[in-house]
């Protein structure tokens, strides 16, 4: 909407093309991998090629002669400077913490474990060396299953532990759900499995370490999530006081939380950077990164929903097992927990009971994917609704509508204990099914079973809602996180009225910088063009928690504008001294002070800029400066909700499913850059879609990851996906300034149990009742025989 | 990943070529379009000492005609086979089977010569050519010899090709009286192959004459569905007549368990696939 008075287009709201992108998607930028410093070392590093061992010798000496090397260093050789990889979520009291040392000093716990490291002049020499390493391994048991290492006699990740249980953390709230139970006239029980993926982030991870030269500072580049968390974990693990380290996240080519992460690398290479006092550069090759960078996802659920015959919810247990892997990374036994809260989804229920239990296998530790325990979550409730649905022969949206919280009653406490504040699950679901067609589909679906059609239809819908935006500090504090979750933001008035925003989010792909500038550039009545966005660098900003769980609008773009409405009252009272009026004689609006009345009387907010770096003529006591910044501590969670509906043709002789069409409609508040949200969008249910038809990391037996380059791991590609049909509903959150809610995740989330539960649905008429995910083909496949063959009365035909 | 170190040649005719790699013995590998090669090289799977990349060498790309056989130099990539004229008036086949490999990337820079002197049963050009029954022409210190496809995939990843020999060319008996299919199943779009297969068919009006059918990754190397191929000899250009003789499609087939799919599957798709191409080639559908 113009503003009347001057002719001015808000900012917020416009499809802005990001500024940052000619750069990012030439690749003529400042990659990590594109950094190169003088006298720069690079390291290559030898991984474990098993599972489970103990290392009974290993001998560097013989890379040492390769040429080119200068240098080779085993765990133990490293393990004098450098300590523990920190894990920051100690979910309970009682949660066992294994030591994690960036390089493996007496056994390898997961195949692509460090055993050593050779630093060379280039990095071919680097990696040829590897191959003279000598390693003696007495191979010890895997632990593969997490069912089996739980019971009796189990072979144990960290036998010093004396268990392969990592913690259970149980929440029960409402009404005791055995006694609800009782009360119910159905219940369903389930067991779904999310399998294990892996993140897959356009650029691979890459470290450059530089130890002190011009400055008493080391300097670490990495392309990471979280430079402000790495750089006081890297002082804590490396022993470099906090004050001598400076890290940097340069350009980052995506993350999904992959990148939300304090790695062994990173150690290494400062502590190598210590040792010979010259830059390291470490990049990872694809085929490393599936075994060195964190994994995702890898659950086993088994769910209990009581109900009354009229399909309304009475209560739901949920018992999880969570794969940790081998170690604790910096947030992995939490981010099940992330999850807890948000089984019940946006309904209304009785009784909520909840048990996640953490266990260890020698595979590559898990973390944050994308999502992050919101996406099992949502899973688990809304393939129990399509159940439900099932079971009492009702419409799938129908059985939602009888139990979703109702747009009159927000702000309304979920049985999860959470405040949702604002919403309309209805009409976002209305929006949705007019566009998907819903009814002329589903009678569509009809015929195809009619005629004995062998290309059968399946219709999916998912309803969600997530908390994110993290966080509240204090709920952080009662869920035992190791940090806050405010957010801080500056704005410098340069004296040529240019704009420079601080920010301490570390945008990987997001379009901070246009967002931001959108944001600042509203608030200060200046051009969009005119503001530039600075992140990424702990010297720049010192102060941030960095990009993670859909928090960088809700908590840092809200930060932005917070400051930047510090900087208008800062201005203000230059302004009047200026214009020899009173304060509240002054209207802002459009970037310019003008006197009430005498609209003559103006200054802009740019000569005020300059007024203020000449500082010729302020008031008495005045400090110099409009500059200002604000740290922003989140009131409340963020809750995006919407509706997705997916169909699908399934071909029931091959197993392969073919996405027909897909239909979203989003509810993220306010919308600062409606483009930026739906490249969110796309990219998430690209994601979500992937998980439920494509991915998975695949272990054998021995614990080797077998699926483990691209050729095996299915990332889904553009021509794999529908042409999306996006929309949006905006009810905004009452608990921000700017109405926003977060979007980062949102598409991820709703899309996997959107998808399928269409395959379900495809093939219930044939006696499938669950596809374990990926639906691959074959498995696809072989639920349809399996069915057949447990129903033989019905033929063969 | 990094490879690790090795020579590199480039050779100006094939017998510069053919010469070099008779020095090098087994030690040195051939470098067309690299797609399979360097992959190979970066995984660290192989270790040659010396590449010969034959890349260069005029002469070996492009198609031709030679009375009834269309000629294809050994370095023409799959986009220019994909787009040729002559391939598909004379080879639609070939041109169908070769436009599924991966993505135009891929398909730029690999060659005909490459998929074929690699014999990755997975490929889709190797059935194709089995389909089409043509002649692989090889060049060695001793001169020119003519290899029929048949006989040229010899085991997993091994061909009738000895170490200092180059493929040069690849003669493919017009099949402009066919009807040809490419059926492909993949799990992704720009995936390899579970099962692929290759069809070609020809009729005279109520009947099939004789069919001619290469599957892809149904062993450790392209196989000819011979069962199928009496089967549909002289059956009805019907739909049931098809769908009875593509059951026989996976008969004396030898195919792997592995991630994308089990033999068993691999089977069964076989079956479905091979109809689904012959009653395209047979334009039944
Ligand atoms: C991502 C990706 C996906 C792919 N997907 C598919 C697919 O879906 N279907 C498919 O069919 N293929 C696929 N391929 C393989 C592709 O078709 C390759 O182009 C082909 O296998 C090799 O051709 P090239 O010219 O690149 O050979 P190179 O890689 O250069 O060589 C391959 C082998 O053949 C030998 N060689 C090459 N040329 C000659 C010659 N003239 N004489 C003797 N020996 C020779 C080499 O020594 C080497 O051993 C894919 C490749 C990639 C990288």
């Amino acid at each position: 909407m113009t503003d009347q008075l001057t002719g001015r287009e808000p900012e917020v709201g416009r499809a802005r093309v990001r500024k940052e992108d000619a750069r990012l998607v030439t690749g003529r930028t400042n990659w990590t991998d594109n950094i190169t410093v003088p006298g720069l070392l690079h390291i290559a590093i030898l991984r474990s090629p098993m599972a489970h061992a103990r290392i009974e010798r290993i001998d560097v000496t013989p890379a040492l002669e390769r040429p080119g090397v200068v240098a080779a260093y085993t765990g133990r050789d490293l393990a004098e400077g450098l300590g523990s990889l920190p894990c920051a979520w100690p979910v309970t009291e009682d949660i066992v913490l294994p030591e994690h040392p960036p390089v493996a000093v007496d056994e390898v716990r997961h195949t692509g474990d460090p055993v050593a490291v050779v630093v060379a002049r280039d990095r071919y020499a680097a990696a040829d060396a590897l191959e003279a390493i000598d390693v003696d391994y007495e191979p010890l048991p895997p632990v593969l299953n997490m069912e089996a290492a739980l019971a009796e006699g189990s072979p144990l990740v960290h036998a010093d532990k004396g268990t392969n249980r990592c913690y259970t953390w149980p929440l029960a709230t409402g009404e005791d759900y055995a006694t609800v139970r009782e009360r119910a006239d159905v219940v369903l029980r389930r067991r779904f499995v999310q399998q294990r993926l892996i993140p897959n982030a356009m650029e691979p991870r890459a470290v450059v370490a530089v130890p002190p030269d011009t400055s008493d500072q080391y300097t670490l580049y990495s392309a990471t999530q979280i430079p402000h968390i790495v750089r006081v974990m890297m002082a804590v693990v490396t022993g470099i006081p906090e004050h001598r380290l400076r890290v940097v996240a340069p350009d980052v080519g995506g993350g999904f939380g992959s990148k939300l992460q304090v790695y062994g690398e990173e150690a290494i290479g400062l502590a190598v950077a210590r040792k010979l006092g010259r830059p390291v550069k470490w990049t990872e090759s694809r085929s490393e990164g599936y075994l060195a960078t964190h994994h995702g996802r890898d659950q086993i659920q088994d769910l209990e929903l009581a109900a009354t015959r009229d399909g309304r919810l009475l209560g739901l247990k949920v018992d999880l097992l969570a794969d940790m892997g081998a170690y604790l990374m910096i947030v992995t036994p939490g981010v099940p927990l992330l999850g807890a809260f948000m089984f019940p989804g946006i309904y209304k229920m009785d009784a909520y009971d909840f048990t996640c239990t953490g266990v260890f296998t020698t595979k590559t530790p898990t973390d944050a994917y994308r999502g992050a325990g919101r996406p099992e979550a949502t899973f688990a409730i809304e393939r129990m609704m399509d159940e439900l649905a099932a079971e009492l022969g009702m419409d799938s949206v129908e059985v939602r509508r009888r139990n979703w919280i109702g747009h009159d009653e927000f702000p309304y406490t979920t049985i999860g204990g959470l405040t949702y504040d604002s919403g309309n699950y209805e009409s976002a679901t209305d929006k949705a099914l007019a566009l998907f067609g819903y009814d002329d589909l589903r009678s569509e679906q009809r015929k195809r079973e009619e005629r004995g059609d062998p290309v059968r239809l399946g219709i999916g819908v998912s309803t969600y809602t997530e908390m994110c935006g993290l966080a509240p500090s204090r709920i952080l504090r009662d869920l035992r996180y190791g940090a806050g979750g405010w957010e801080a933001a500056s704005i410098r008035m340069l004296p040529t009225g240019k704009v420079e925003v601080l920010t301490g989010t570390s945008p990987h792909g997001q379009g901070h910088v246009t967002s931001w500038s959108q944001i600042a550039a509203d608030v200060l009545g200046v051009p969009f063009e005119d503001v530039e966005v600075l992140h990424g660098d702990t010297r720049t900003v010192p102060q941030g928690m960095d990009t993670y769980g859909s928090r960088s609008l809700v908590v840092g773009g809200v930060a932005v504008h917070r400051a930047a409405r510090k900087v208008v009252d800062k201005a203000r009272k230059v302004a009047a001294h200026l214009l020899e009026a009173s304060e509240d004689d002054l209207d802002f609006a459009d970037g310019v002070f003008s006197v009430k009345g005498s609209p003559d009387a103006h200054k802009t907010i740019q000569e005020v800029a300059f007024a203020t770096f000449t500082s010729h003529d302020l008031p008495d006591g005045l400090e110099p400066t409009i500059n200002a910044e604000h740290v922003e501590d989140p009131e409340a969670f963020s809750y995006p909700h919407g509706t997705h509906l997916c169909a699908v043709e399934v071909d029931t002789e091959t197993g392969r499913v073919r996405i027909r069409s897909y239909v979203c409609v989003d509810d993220v508040g306010k919308v600062v850059n409606p483009m930026i949200v739906e490249g969110q969008v796309h990219g998430g249910l690209a994601q979500g879609i992937a998980q439920a038809l494509f991915e998975e990391a695949v272990y054998d037996e021995e614990g080797n990851l077998v699926s483990g380059t691209m050729a095996d791991y299915l990332v889904p590609c553009a021509a794999d996906l529908p042409d999306f049909l996006t929309d949006r509903t905006e009810t905004p959150a009452t608990t921000n300034p700017l109405g926003v809610k977060g979007v980062g995740e949102a598409g991820t989330i709703a899309s996997t149990p959107a998808v399928v539960n269409a395959v379900v649905d495809a093939l219930r008429p044939l006696g499938v009742t669950d596809v374990r995910m990926p639906c691959t083909p074959e498995r696809i496949w072989r639920a349809l025989r399996d069915a057949r063959s447990a129903r033989p009365e019905e033929g063969s035909s | 990943m990094i490879p690790a170190s090795f020579e590199y040649a480039r050779p100006r005719t094939v017998e510069e070529a053919v010469g070099q790699l008779a020095l090098a013995g087994e030690e040195a590998k051939v470098l067309a379009g690299g797609q399979s090669l360097l992959p190979i090289l970066r995984m660290r799977l192989a270790f040659p000492e010396l590449l010969v990349d034959v890349g260069r060498i005029p002469g070996l790309r492009g198609v031709r005609t030679d009375g009834d056989t269309l000629v294809i130099g050994a370095l023409t990539s799959h986009h220019d086979v994909v787009h040729d004229p002559l391939v598909r008036r004379h080879a639609g086949l070939l041109a169908a089977a070769t436009a599924t490999v991966a993505d135009p990337a891929v398909r730029h820079r690999g060659t005909i010569g490459g998929s074929l002197a690699h014999a990755d049963p997975a490929g889709d050009v190797p059935a194709a050519v089995l389909a089409l029954d043509a002649e692989l022409v090889v060049q060695g210190p001793d001169g020119r010899r003519s290899v029929p496809a048949r006989e040229f995939f010899t085991d997993y990843l091994q061909t009738a090709l000895r170490p200092d020999e180059l493929l040069v060319e690849v003669r493919v008996p017009k099949a402009d009286a066919w009807g040809f299919h490419y059926e492909k199943f993949q799990l992704s779009a720009q995936a390899w192959a579970v099962v692929g297969v290759a069809a070609l068919v020809r009729r005279d009006d109520g009947r099939i004459v004789e069919s001619r059918v290469g599957l892809s990754n149904m062993g450790p190397t392209p196989v000819r569905a011979t069962a199928c191929e009496e089967a549909l000899a002289g059956a009805d250009a019907a739909p049931d007549a098809v769908a009875s003789a593509a059951d026989s499609a996976a008969e004396g087939t030898r195919p792997a368990s592995d991630l994308s799919a089990s033999a068993e599957y691999r089977e069964h798709l076989a079956r479905v696939l091979t109809r689904r191409a012959v009653l395209a080639a047979a334009d039944l559908t």
